[in-house]
């Protein structure tokens, strides 16, 4: 089997016999993406050289003797919001065109340490805003099921890479589903840990209260494994929880649901979902019941408010948190030629820098934060906020986790929804309220719909810390699922 | 809020009027003070990160990727700072909150580099409690709001312009080495009923909320440094009104002589333009220190809209209370109290006290005296030849080059016998010069005591045949004009004899009993 077809597990396991160097693993990979990405577009930077100077370093490590983690020498992509101190940093944005970081992001810096070799930064939407990656000031990405679809948003980049089988693992965040509906979309896992499990620190924030940095993966175990591999308190991030990482890997290698309580939510099924996605998520929930678990509906309530809240509170941080971007410092700056003042300068800079998406959360920010509506707009988002904790919270003193499609629909045609943000904001319906709340959610391949043969995903939200659960429920059904489908649901994927 | 002085402001410039006298001023108003005052912590490291805090570095060589705001970089907050603040509010007699968060106050500022400031708005760490300042023999107690903590901006320098303002600058050159210290904002209630003394009570109010700071130890509370600024606001009210006039806000009085003269030429410009039949607009006023003379900064009109919001990068503050109780009992002896012991201890008159705390010399003779010198002794260096020289060259006695226990040496030289006052004079004068210690200047300069009973006599019986009509006068029995004699000794020692010893051996040697 090619070595680009491999689990990160087996990659691992390959590279620790002795079998294959990590050299070998990553030029395999660097091939794929000379091979394919022209035609998906999940790199904006491949760091070729560096990535080999990296494999080469950990086969010499290896050869020393040196015990190594998991996933040393494994490929690994980077969404392009994490920073990176030896290439390009650019949030998708022309506002940060050319910057090069002088340092490294936790979860960047965490798996260097763990060995893991970065192949390259990965597209997204700008600034993570957006649910198709169409968004990106430097062109969109392609889902590899179907060229002229979305690869799912704002992580699309990392998705894409990861389905396309150019690299094994990728980063990703999810602020209102940006690791989950792409992984949904494009036949993988994503998951979204709890917010505070894993470090904020040198990701370029979005929504600070929401963003969380997650895996990408082809399996369950593999993104436990990454999930492992960068989690866990970090004192650069006071936001960071004081905790254990859950046992995740431990999970996705003994999943099992028997006896589980798992609630299927009311709110996050039904009229406006696409058929084929109700169907596919009717046989999981079906497949659930047949492994011995205990299905039954519960109501989350103040779920049906979550999307406007979310478009209040996502868009009234981002206006401040991109506030520094003003072309003084560094990135992109436009008009400074001696006439025009610093303002000047700066409003030049941002008109130019910042895309239309962008552009529209920062002034729906600005106008819900302003001192006469705030407590009309962002004050109520907060409240229903705290409304949709409670709603998991009484949820989950019923079952023991709930779940739902990931996504209304399957990927969408590419420029579709590119004029319509409400239509596009819809994506997201079924992953926000696990932002909102800060618990954690997964989502895991559950077959491809009827009418499209698109990827349908279910995704599996468990409480604060419970992130193991996600583990042992998706690890369950995708054994399920695959001894059904006899292997992974991305070997239907066309060949590129 | 924290903000700094806006640079040239809008530009519209409020018409100058006649001012009216003071004393006209207050028959005919009473003003209503406010105070905010801002205080640098003297933190080992910023409020976010883990920089230093030192003044005065070489430009932008205290920065990393948190307090320059990079892309990606997020703050954690420091707990000495947040220590320092519940301090200073305990030591303010205020409440502690229990909970309380951080909030972002959105606004652009060319040395800002996040683009909003981490502050607290509408829930302070410390609020509702008071400082009591003595002015003419009266108390005043000066309500405090509220004191919370926030991070100070970076500082532009405006290169080529004539005023040294962002306008007509040619370019501006930022510093971040100052961007995220620990800043304590100290907001008072308003002060009602001070009349005439109120430019004497903002001065008092200062005065003494330095002293506090200092006494904490959390700043080094430097004016003239900008480590402790003061933002004053005034209104007017007419006599027998009861609601308060629209007040003015004039910006970074960095000095306590300008606290006082800000306030009062704030009252004689208002009063005249309100007797004039003028109105009063809201707005931020800047204070010029060369001529005392406010000019028009931004209007309330123009103001802006912070769009606060709870900082989501930081946990909510939430201090035990078992702490809190633990600092509040190592809380020191507040200043006015430890004012009022050392004056006992050192028997001095109001009048002497408050010459001292003037000169800023309590410090000063108090860790002399701790290091073993009388008080009578240290009192009188300080007040005496050091204040004389701090005067001269235009310093802070604080700012001399010599320290207490210097002066402690140089005092046990003379109780010695070593020196005496003259020579000790000298010595001080070599310390201050940069010549070493007390006693490598005495050394250096051979300044110690003719005590050689040997060319002691030497020199007197030189003085004596020199001044043979005194020597004849003192024989005669006109003992006061050994006087001369012992001058010329001196004289003739460049006054290293000892001069009591001088006299004794000339009356000894005239066949005199003295």
């Amino acid at each position: 089997m090619s070595l680009t077809r491999r689990t990160a597990a087996e990659l691992g396991e390959l590279m620790a016999a002795g079998e294959v160097s990590a050299v070998e693993v990553t030029q395999a990979h660097l091939d794929r993406i000379a091979e394919v990405d022209g035609k998906v577009g999940a790199f904006l930077h491949v760091a070729a050289e560096a990535a080999l100077e990296q494999a080469r370093s950990v086969d010499a490590r290896r050869a020393a003797g040196e015990a190594l983690g998991p996933l040393a020498g494994v490929p690994i992509a980077h969404k392009d919001v994490f920073t990176t101190k030896d290439m390009p940093t650019t949030a998708g944005s022309k506002i940060l065109e050319g910057y090069r970081p002088p340092y490294d992001a936790t979860v960047t810096a965490r798996l260097r340490e763990a060995g893991l070799v970065i192949l390259g930064k990965t597209n997204l939407d700008e600034f993570a805003m957006g649910s198709s990656t169409e968004n990106s000031a430097y062109g969109p990405s392609h889902n590899p099921w179907d060229l002229g679809r979305i690869p799912g948003g704002s992580s699309g980049g990392s998705s894409a890479a990861v389905a396309s089988y150019q690299a094994p693992l990728s980063t990703g965040t999810d602020t209102g589903g940006s690791i989950r509906q792409p992984a949904a979309v494009t036949g993988i896992v994503g998951m979204k840990p709890t917010y505070g499990g894993s470090s904020r620190y040198g990701l370029i924030a979005f929504a600070s209260s929401l963003d969380t940095p997650g895996p990408f993966a082809r399996t369950v175990l593999d993104a436990a494994l990454l999930h492992e591999a960068f989690s866990g308190h970090d004192v650069m991030d006071s936001t960071s929880i004081h905790a254990e990482v859950p046992p995740v890997v431990e999970a996705a290698r003994h999943g099992d649901v028997a006896g589980l309580r798992v609630g299927v939510v009311r709110e996050l099924s039904g009229e406006g979902y696409q058929p084929g996605v109700l169907a596919r998520f009717q046989e999981a929930v079906d497949l659930l019941e047949s492994l011995g678990a205990k299905v039954t509906e519960v109501s989350c309530p103040s779920f049906t408010y979550a999307l406007p809240a979310y478009y209040l509170i996502a868009p009234s941080e981002c206006s401040s948190n991109l506030a520094r971007f003003d072309g003084m410092r560094y990135g992109l700056r436009v008009g400074d030629d001696g006439t025009r003042s610093a303002e000047e300068v700066m409003a030049l800079t941002r008109a130019a820098g910042f895309g239309a998406e962008v552009k529209r959360r920062i002034m729906l920010g600005t106008y819900a934060l302003s001192s006469g509506y705030y407590d009309a707009y962002y004050g109520s988002a907060q409240k229903v906020r705290t409304l949709i904790s409670r709603d998991f919270e009484a949820a989950f003193h019923q079952v023991d986790v709930l779940i739902s499609p990931t996504t209304p629909t399957t990927a969408f045609p590419i420029g579709e929804r590119a004029d319509d943000p409400m239509a596009m904001y819809l994506a997201d319906l079924c992953t926000i309220p696990a932002n909102l709340a800060g618990n954690a959610a997964i989502s895991v391949p559950c077959g491809l719909a009827d009418e499209d043969g698109l990827p349908a995903g279910l995704q599996i939200m468990a409480p604060v810390l419970g992130d193991d659960r996600c583990y042992r429920v998706g690890a369950a059904v995708e054994k399920a699922f695959q001894d059904r489908w006899g292997g992974p649901l991305l070997k239907e994927a066309p060949a590129l | 809020m924290g903000r700094p002085a806006a640079e040239g402001g809008s530009g519209t410039v409020t018409t100058t009027r006649a001012t009216m006298p003071f004393d006209e001023a207050l028959e005919r108003f009473e003003p209503v003070l406010g105070l905010e005052t801002h205080v640098e912590l003297g933190t080992e490291s910023k409020m976010f990160c883990g920089c230093r805090t030192e003044f005065g570095a070489p430009p932008n060589t205290h920065v990393c990727p948190v307090c320059l705001a990079l892309p990606g970089a997020l703050p954690v907050a420091n707990d000495k700072a947040i220590e320092s603040t519940i301090r200073i509010g305990l030591a303010l007699n205020c409440g502690i909150a229990e909970w309380c968060r951080f909030a972002r106050k959105n606004y652009f500022y060319p040395d800002m580099p996040k683009n909003y400031q981490i502050s607290q708005y509408d829930e302070p760490l410390c609020s509702d409690g008071y400082l009591d300042v003595e002015v003419e023999g009266r108390t005043f107690r000066v309500g405090i709001e509220r004191v919370h903590l926030e991070e100070d901006t970076g500082k532009s320098t405006h290169v080529g312009g004539a005023t040294g303002r962002i306008h007509g600058a040619d370019y501006s050159i930022v510093d971040y080495n100052r961007a995220g210290i620990p800043l304590v904002e100290i907001v008072t209630r308003p002060v009602e009923g001070a009349g005439h003394l109120a430019p004497e009570v903002a001065k008092a109010y200062v005065t003494e909320l330095r002293e506090l700071m200092r006494t904490l130890g959390v700043s080094d509370v430097r004016m003239e440094q900008g480590s402790l600024r003061c933002d004053v606001n005034v209104s007017l009210m007419p006599r027998g009104a009861k609601e308060w006039g629209t007040r003015t806000e004039t910006k970074n009085v960095n000095s306590l002589r300008s606290v006082e003269r800000a306030v009062r030429g704030e009252i004689e410009r208002q009063a005249a333009i309100l007797a004039d039949g003028g109105r009063i607009v809201q707005e931020t006023r800047h204070f010029h220190e060369d001529t005392g003379a406010t000019t028009s900064g931004r209007s309330k009109e123009e103001a802006q809209d912070y769009r606060y919001f709870p900082e989501p990068d930081l946990l909510p503050i939430a201090p035990a209370p078992e702490w809190v109780e633990e600092l509040r009992a190592t809380l020191p002896e507040p200043p006015a109290a430890r004012r009022a012991r050392l004056q006992a201890e050192w028997a001095l008159s109001d009048l002497d006290m408050a010459a001292m705390r003037n000169a800023g010399a309590v410090d000063l003779v108090e860790a002399t005296v701790a290091a073993g010198v009388p008080a009578a002794d240290a009192r009188k260096w300080w007040m005496g030849e050091l204040a004389r020289r701090a005067n001269e060259s235009g310093t802070a006695l604080a700012d001399l080059p010599i320290t207490p226990q210097q002066i402690a040496r140089v005092v046990e030289l003379v109780a010695s016998g070593a020196l005496n006052d003259k020579l000790a004079r000298q010595v001080l004068e070599g310390v201050l010069a940069g010549e070493g210690t007390p006693d490598e200047v005495v050394e250096a300069r051979g300044l110690r005591i003719v005590n050689d009973e040997g060319e002691l006599t030497s020199i007197i019986d030189d003085v004596l045949a020199a001044n043979a009509d005194a020597a004849d006068k003192v024989r005669s029995g006109k003992i006061a004009a050994v006087g001369a004699l012992v001058g010329g000794v001196m004289k003739a020692s460049r006054g290293k004899a000892d001069a009591g010893r001088a006299r004794e051996l000339i009356l000894e040697r005239l066949g005199v009993s003295g």
